[in-house]
């Protein structure tokens, strides 16, 4: 074995690197240099996501422990995007006096749990699945928690470590039952040797609800909305986008790979958390006042849509998952981002601040709408060109009534959204947000998720490049 | 690019023309000009499309373009079109530019106001242009979602109410709709070849029957719901009375058609055997529609929303004569749906402008106007004529044309409701009637009344234009109803063919 075939791992190699590298800066740059390490660390990590987009040898390593496919360095690449608008975004708010200690920090441990989902999407056996997911959590928990001197966020931390330590138990309960019944953790001795035995499927429901906390499927979604609120934003948009992804890209990769022979299973356990997911995440999201509460259950209700590409087992379902994915990040991040603008701007996050915001901020509002349409599948946007296609994929394999469930959901989402949409253009505020104009960074970061909003729906070559590389049962 | 294609790319350049803008005076001038040359541009398809069917062309659609868009899914950009679609985007272009004139003196937020509504009729002309059932789709939620902001923000009375269940209504429509085209295009193809969204392939083939019976209903309550179909048609009222003048002409005149036609042209189309098993259903609905709606109408005080209820009335006559699925019966259809959108369109335009000088609605805080606006008073006269039947205006062709169609059908039930449907029309007399009565003639009961000011000449342009088209549809009625007529017989007997009567 040399040492060129490390280089299939090059994307979590790269990971560790920067994140090495940036601590190197915290500990040998002189104090007055240390304001460039926002700087530094968004170029690094700019860097690291262009190179993912260069051929790759694919293949596994570590006697098939590591595995790599054109469809997982496609996920790795989508999460770097992600996760690079998520840095930008968060250099403004890093500028703060309370943070200039933490910078270097903040940038570790979010390239640290990057890393953790990128092992966890390469994994090819249990355990460093296992692993790729623990590590992709304990450093958002210190990160959810780094607000530290305001309780919400030190709570928010507390509920994080918790309900994921929660979750861990019961995914490691259905693995160890998976491994009791089947002696082996290697994804594919697991898939060859799966029956329809009832041990098996019961680890296989531990495993699931498992996963489902991560993406926060309901009933196992109780911690996002206090979560989501207490920690910072950058963080929270982080949560709900990059780590959301990743557990949906694992959790179909695991569903399409290891488990097609109870496929009537999971498509059941789906169809039921698919309802249950989409109603309650948009019931609850119609009462938000604050917008990051808001936008948690709407990201519950998301990932419910998302289920839909799940069900049918099929290549079309796989490729409208990654490519909604991609959509979600851009118009997620897109909402957040300009939540994040005006929340370092003015501090304020509610809703009923946003009254009359197109009077003074305009472009904000704009990109705010765009995100929200995109998010509700609004055309001409790319959001209906994602739901389109999980409804087409779900459509394919006959799930009509659960299509239709899904089309009555997002009308009921585009109800709330419409109520952010009316406070900007249509309530009067009687002390709107003063005009403001926010700095480089920011600007630069809606920008992309402008455009990514715009331009992945038309361009269809897009889609094409996906649906190539995805896969069915 | 081709000549279809320009119908969006107008409205787009139009858009991006006043974005750039920084004077807002200049706004309405450079929408005028856009919409302007939309309206030519109709007339050069009209004419482009007349010389074609001359020479004998006579496929069944043209000037069609087809660009593949989604490989994987066989998705298109695919546009054509035949006599009906060509005499529906004539309806759009003069609505629109009449809108444009009847909106002139907006002055809050201006610039948003006329990018919305312009992107609105985007929607429209796409729409109507689209053969393939994605691209349709698309374009009529695009059509759909501006109405939110314009009615939100430049509407009046109740305007966030209004405008919220508006715009939920009709999605609510599209999301039914979006299954029932699912349907479709998973049964496009029963030999297993390619499937297709494209309406000139599926019209080929036929869809199995069971899954007609299930999509049939889908698709045309998708469609229903923008066509007032009771009892989805609530949001009508509310939504036209609170939106802006413009919002209602374009609403009521344009987006209630496309309801009507594409239940016509992807529902009954595509789907003519579960549509006459199951056309009983929906022609009593539609019966309702058209009386219910006709006696809301009297009941109602406000000129918005006897408006708004005759326009249910006279959109669910649309549908109730698409459903007879005989070729007099639809030819009144498509003609009702012109004469209908020109009518609506003229008395939104008319009330906007009353409502500008009198400040008020309600017709009993009106009367003897024809002494102070004669111009205007007339022109409502007009209207009003046009829309209660008079021979010699479009809606007596229209409705005519219709209840002959509909008498045709050899079943008893069906003629019943017909006679029943009939008797709209003297329902429509009373409230139109008693309308003109109260407010224009009789002595003037407001003094502030007697200082009114005659129309301007930006509201003379809008009045004439539509009045004139009225005129013309209702004096020479046949160059149009062959235009149709010739379009539609090859889908007509494509569903005699398979249902004989």
């Amino acid at each position: 074995m040399s040492l060129g075939t490390f280089l299939v791992m090059r994307h979590e190699l790269l990971l560790i690197a920067s994140a090495l590298l940036v601590l190197m800066a915290e500990i040998f740059w002189n104090p007055d240099k240390k304001r460039y390490i926002s700087l530094f660390s968004v170029i690094l990590f700019g860097v690291i996501t262009i190179v993912g987009f260069l051929p790759s040898p694919i293949g596994s390593l570590f006697g098939g422990m590591y595995e790599t496919s054109g469809t997982r360095l496609l996920m790795k690449n989508i999460l770097n995007i992600g996760a690079l608008l998520v840095f930008i975004q968060s250099v403004t708010w890093l500028k703060k006096e309370e943070n200039s200690e933490k910078i270097s920090e903040y940038f570790i441990l979010l390239i640290s749990t990057l890393a953790g989902m990128n092992f966890m999407i390469s994994a090819g056996h249990f355990l460093m699945f296992y692993i790729g997911i623990e590590l992709a959590t304990i450093p958002i928990a210190a990160l959810a928690a780094f607000d530290r001197y305001k309780n919400k966020s030190a709570e928010a931390g507390i509920k994080l470590i918790l309900s994921s330590a929660l979750s861990s138990g019961i995914l490691l309960y259905g693995l160890s039952l998976i491994y009791g019944t089947t002696g082996t953790f290697y994804f594919n001795e697991v898939a060859a040797l799966f029956g329809n035995n009832n041990l098996q499927i019961l680890g296989f429901i531990f495993f699931f609800a498992g996963m489902a906390f991560k993406i926060s499927i309901v009933p196992f979604h109780l911690w996002t909305a206090d979560v989501y609120e207490g920690s910072p934003v950058n963080i929270t948009s982080y949560l709900s986008v990059i780590s959301k992804g990743a557990a949906v890209f694992i959790l179909i990769i695991i569903l399409f790979t290891v488990f097609p022979v109870i496929i009537a299973t999971w498509q059941k356990t789906i169809y039921v958390t698919a309802i249950l997911t989409m109603t309650i995440g948009n019931l609850f999201a119609i009462r938000q006042q604050n917008l990051k509460r808001f936008l948690a259950f709407s990201s519950i209700s998301q990932a419910g849509y998302i289920l839909l590409g799940f069900i049918g087992g099929n290549q079309l379902g796989m490729a409208s998952v990654i490519y909604y994915i991609l959509v979600y990040i851009f118009s997620n991040l897109g909402a957040f981002g300009v939540v994040i603008a005006i929340s370092n701007a003015t501090g304020k996050e509610n809703m009923d601040d946003y009254n009359g915001l197109y009077h003074t901020n305009p472009k904000l509002s704009l990109i705010m709408t765009l995100a929200l349409f995109s998010l509700a599948g609004i055309p001409p946007v790319a959001g209906f060109f994602g739901k389109f296609f999980l409804f087409t994929a779900a459509a394919q394999k006959g799930y009509y009534l659960l299509v239709l469930i899904a089309v009555l959901n997002t009308i009921i989402s585009l109800y709330y959204y419409l109520l952010v949409v009316k406070a900007m253009f249509i309530n009067k505020g009687e002390t709107p947000i003063e005009k403001f104009r926010s700095d480089f960074p920011t600007r630069f970061a809606l920008g992309i998720c402008v455009a990514g909003i715009v331009v992945t729906g038309f361009a269809s070559i897009i889609f094409e490049v996906i649906k190539n590389l995805s896969f069915g049962v | 690019m081709d000549i279809l294609t320009l119908f969006v790319v107008i409205p787009v350049l139009t858009i991006t023309g006043i974005l750039f803008l920084k004077d807002t005076r200049h706004v309405r001038l450079v929408s005028a000009f856009g919409m302007g040359l939309q309206l030519l541009l109709a007339a050069v398809l009209v004419f482009l499309y007349l010389s074609a069917r001359h020479a004998g062309n006579t496929a069944e659609m043209l000037f069609i373009k087809d660009y593949l868009w989604f490989k994987s899914l066989n998705i298109h950009y695919a546009v054509g079109v035949d006599g009906i679609s060509v005499a529906m985007i004539a309806l759009t272009s003069l609505v629109l530019f009449a809108g444009i004139f009847a909106s002139w003196e907006i002055e809050y937020l201006r610039k948003e106001f006329f990018i919305s509504l312009i992107l609105l009729s985007s929607g429209v002309f796409g729409f109507f242009i689209s053969i393939d059932l994605f691209t349709m789709f698309l374009f009529y939620e695009l059509a759909v979602i501006p109405m939110y902001l314009l009615i939100g923000i430049w509407g009046t009375g109740p305007k966030e109410y209004s405008a919220m269940k508006l715009t939920l209504m009709l999605m609510g429509g599209s999301a039914l709709l979006l299954v029932g085209l699912l349907g479709i295009y998973f049964n496009s193809s029963p030999d297993g070849n390619l499937l297709t969204f494209n309406i000139l392939e599926i019209s080929k083939v036929v869809i199995p029957l069971p899954a007609q019976r299930l999509f049939f209903p889908l698709t045309f309550v998708g469609f229903g719901v923008l066509g007032a179909l009771f009892p989805f048609h609530t949001w009508s009222p509310d939504g036209h009375a609170s939106a802006p003048t413009a919002v209602s002409m374009l609403h009521a005149g344009v987006l209630m058609k496309l309801g009507g036609y594409g239940a016509f042209r992807v529902a009954i189309f595509l789907m003519p055997e579960a549509a006459s098993e199951l056309s009983w259903i929906f022609i009593i609905l539609t019966s309702i529609s058209v009386i219910y709606g006709a006696f809301g109408a009297i009941a109602q005080k406000d000129l918005k929303y006897i408006n708004a209820y005759s326009s249910v009335s006279h959109c669910g006559l649309v549908l109730f004569a698409v459903l007879m699925m005989n070729k007099t019966a639809m030819d009144g259809a498509i003609l009702q749906m012109i004469s209908h959108g020109l009518i609506t369109a003229l008395f939104f335009a008319l009330i906007g402008m009353l409502y500008g000088r009198t400040h008020t609605r309600m017709i009993n805080e009106m009367g003897g106007l024809m002494k102070v606006i004669p111009f205007l008073s007339v022109c409502y006269v007009i209207a009003g004529l046009a829309s209660l039947g008079l021979p010699g205006l479009s809606g007596f062709v229209a409705e005519m044309t219709i209840f002959v169609g509909a008498f045709q059908h050899p079943e008893l039930f069906y003629r019943i409701v017909t006679i029943l449907a009939v008797s709209s029309i003297v329902i429509t007399a009373v409230y139109i009637l008693r309308v003109v009565a109260i407010l224009l003639l009789g002595p003037t009961t407001n003094e502030h009344f007697d200082h009114l000011t005659d129309a301007k000449w930006f509201e003379k342009i809008s009045v004439v234009t539509l009045i004139g088209s009225v005129a013309a549809i209702g004096l020479a009625p046949f160059w149009l109803s062959t235009m149709i007529g010739t379009s539609l017989q090859p889908i007509v007997d494509r569903i005699i063919a398979l249902n004989p009567f």
